[in-house]
């Protein structure tokens, strides 16, 4: 019956927009990458290094929206690293993103220790504070859940209106899905294959690393290690969940962060209290090989993800 | 620009990418280096004499090689497939989590059975946690990239789980710990005196019998067929499936190996930290060995090499020790980079 009761608080559901709000902007990244052609294992890192940079950003003195520009210019960069090895050059993907994430980690960790030697707990900054939209966020239950948020969420989902749009209106997004279906098509239309799967990658960098900020800038107001915690690798699910689509990318993010409010507060009941406690974190793992699982037969993978185009090759 | 294969590569076409790829390795992370406040010229002096300078430099170096072997080839074995095991940070734990199961006194077995029970159970166990995905992937079409990934979190929380509950060792003085294993289940060590166990012998051994089977064994052939090109495998009448799955197997049992070594030849215990991430060195490892298991030995040597002399090299100048993973992350992407121009020129158009 508690459970019940929970799922009919806005405080739930504000919690589980707020958590939805970095694998959003993350799986949208994942999503633009993999509908151009290139599987993106480098998001972990890239995430964890948007958290730290934006923080950073920010601890140095700059505004709150300069930090989310850095992070994001940050991400960019590693995902330039990223397309030219596996673009260009066409080496596999799951080692280059394997390693792009091991070095943006590492780098990150690195530039933590050298920036703030003596520290023993975490510096503070001042993160986004939640703002109320007039009238809307006067809603009963959802008001207070969707429209009394921190302007992030917000331009969380926002962006997945735009990708949308992009992705399904414009000549650019027919030129990314193109890409990711039959780069030859493409190739012959005149344009460089190589180029749009770069920028393709480095904007897709770009959002995970504004994911990772999120972390650091509005869920929470400073750096820790281990903070990302396989977020990345749950948006790597969510966009096969989502079969490729931002608005199905978007509801898998909302459920799976419903999920995941939900267990930290039956944590906290009566129920949860003889139930060890790994039991819950396992769950949103658990949750996630099972949303791949359900969608696997029905997901329509873009048909040349993870193929290398070069070009005079037949 | 497009790449354009070389028919002849010569001597020098084969040698110098990869060297330009170490050297340029070796300039990065002495810069770093200099950016901490380190004199960049000692850097790597100090990391070879902290991994290769003394006696104990090396045998330590060896120790840390131990597990990486296991895991590299666990790593290399499925690669050569295509099947993209991330997860062998999972099976490692399996592995030790056999160890600690069976090797702390609750069998009645004669001494001298008791650690061939262990490696075997070990490797079942670690099998059985990549028999999931493999099965996953094979059935259902699940990418074993991420269920692999995910089961490593689900896996260490579990040892956590079981750390705080039923394998808590009540001596533990609190501390989320295991109970010791018996003396009969501990790996003895190679020469009495030095701090070096039969799990390197051990190593080496499964070294030379992956090798063997990936040459000489219609089971290497067919893994390598599969990897190559998957459609002409099942045309030419290869079981897919099937070849996956035994790989899996294969690879899970290796990676559970180097749990089982750290525990009977060093820790004697299981903790959430027997591994500093080992599973996924092994991917660097394996890498580096261009998936060949006897290339992985000396990988293995390379990169433990580079943990222990950094660890070292950190205390003595001051450095944090991310750098070691950096100096990974750098020489893997240099170096898949670098292999790829030792067989394709890059023709501008």
């Amino acid at each position: 019956m508690e459970i019940i009761d929970i799922l009919f608080t806005a405080s739930f559901w504000a919690a589980a927009i707020r958590i939805a709000s970095p694998l959003i902007f993350a799986t949208l990244g994942e999503l633009i990458c993999e509908r151009a052609g290139v599987l993106n294992l480098g998001i972990e890192g890239i995430m964890v290094a948007g958290a730290f940079a934006g923080w950073m950003a920010v601890f140095s003195g700059t505004g709150l929206w300069m930090g989310v520009c850095v992070a994001m210019l940050v991400g960019m960069l590693f995902g330039l690293l990223h397309s030219t090895l596996t673009v260009p050059f066409g080496l596999s993907q799951h080692v280059v993103g394997l390693g792009v994430t091991l070095l943006a980690t590492s780098s990150t960790y690195y530039a933590y220790r050298l920036a703030l030697p003596e520290v023993t707990g975490p510096p503070k900054i001042e993160p986004f504070q939640p703002y109320d939209i007039p009238i809307l966020s006067d809603i009963p239950l959802l008001g207070p859940a969707l429209f009394s948020q921190t302007p992030l969420t917000y331009l969380a989902f926002i962006l997945v209106a735009i990708v949308g749009v992009i992705l399904y209106r414009t000549p650019l997004g027919l030129a990314v899905r193109a890409a990711g279906e039959n780069p030859a098509a493409v190739a012959a239309q005149g344009l460089s294959v190589t180029a749009i799967r770069m920028g393709a990658v480095m904007v897709g960098s770009g959002l995970m690393a504004v994911g990772g900020a999120f972390l650091t800038m509005s869920a929470f107001d400073s750096f820790f290690f281990e903070m990302v915690n396989g977020r990345g690798w749950i948006c790597i699910a969510l966009v096969v969940f989502g079969s490729w689509r931002p608005g199905k990318a978007l509801l898998g993010a909302v459920l799976f962060a419903a999920f995941d409010a939900l267990q930290i507060r039956v944590q906290q009941t009566s129920l949860g209290t003889h139930i060890p406690y790994q039991i819950f974190l396992m769950m949103p793992y658990i949750l996630s090989i099972f949303a791949l699982i359900l969608m696997s037969r029905r997901a329509e993978v873009p048909a040349a993800l993870m193929v290398p185009f070069n070009k005079g090759e037949r | 620009m497009r790449l354009e294969p070389i028919k002849n590569p010569t001597l020098a076409r084969k040698l110098v990418p990869p060297a330009i790829a170490l050297i340029s390795t070796v300039v990065i992370a002495s810069f770093l280096a200099m950016v901490a406040g380190a004199n960049p010229f000692s850097v790597i002096g100090l990391i070879l004499k902290g991994s290769f300078g003394s006696q104990f430099a090396i045998l330590e170096t060896l120790n840390r090689a131990t597990p990486l072997i296991f895991t590299g080839l666990a790593v290399a074995v499925a690669f050569r497939a295509k099947f993209w095991n991330i997860g062998a940070e999972a099976q490692l734990y399996a592995g030790a989590l056999m160890t600690v199961l069976l090797g702390t006194g609750i069998l009645p077995w004669p001494s001298f059975a008791i650690l061939p029970l262990i490696i075997f159970a070990a490797i079942l166990a670690g099998a059985i946690v990549l028999l999931a995905p493999a099965l996953l992937k094979t059935r259902f079409g699940v990418d074993e990239v991420v269920t692999t990934l995910l089961f490593n979190f689900i896996f260490l929380l579990f040892i956590s789980m079981l750390l705080e509950g039923v394998l808590k060792d009540p001596m533990g003085m609190g501390w989320p710990k295991s109970a010791r294993i018996i003396p009969e289940a501990k790996l003895p060590r190679i020469v009495d005196g030095l701090r070096l166990h039969w799990g390197f012998g051990l190593a080496i051994f499964s070294a030379i019998c992956i090798w063997i089977i990936q040459t000489r064994s219609t089971l290497g052939y067919e893994i390598r067929a599969v990897g190559l090109n998957k459609d002409a495998a099942a045309f030419a009448g290869i079981p897919v499936n099937v070849v996956i799955v035994k790989t899996a197997l294969l690879s899970g049992g290796l990676a559970a190996l180097a749990g089982f070594s750290e525990v009977a030849g060093l820790k004697g215990s299981l903790t959430l930290d027997l591994s500093p991430g080992f599973g996924y060195t092994g991917i660097i490892v394996a890498m580096l060995a261009l998936l060949n298991p006897l290339g992985v030995i000396v990988a293995s040597l390379f990169v433990a090499g580079i943990f222990v002399g950094a660890d070292s090299m950190s205390r003595a100048a001051d450095v944090p020790t991310y750098l070691a993973d950096i100096m990974l992350a750098t020489a893997l992407l240099l170096m898949v980079l670098a292999i790829m121009l030792t067989r394709f020129r890059v023709v501008r158009d």
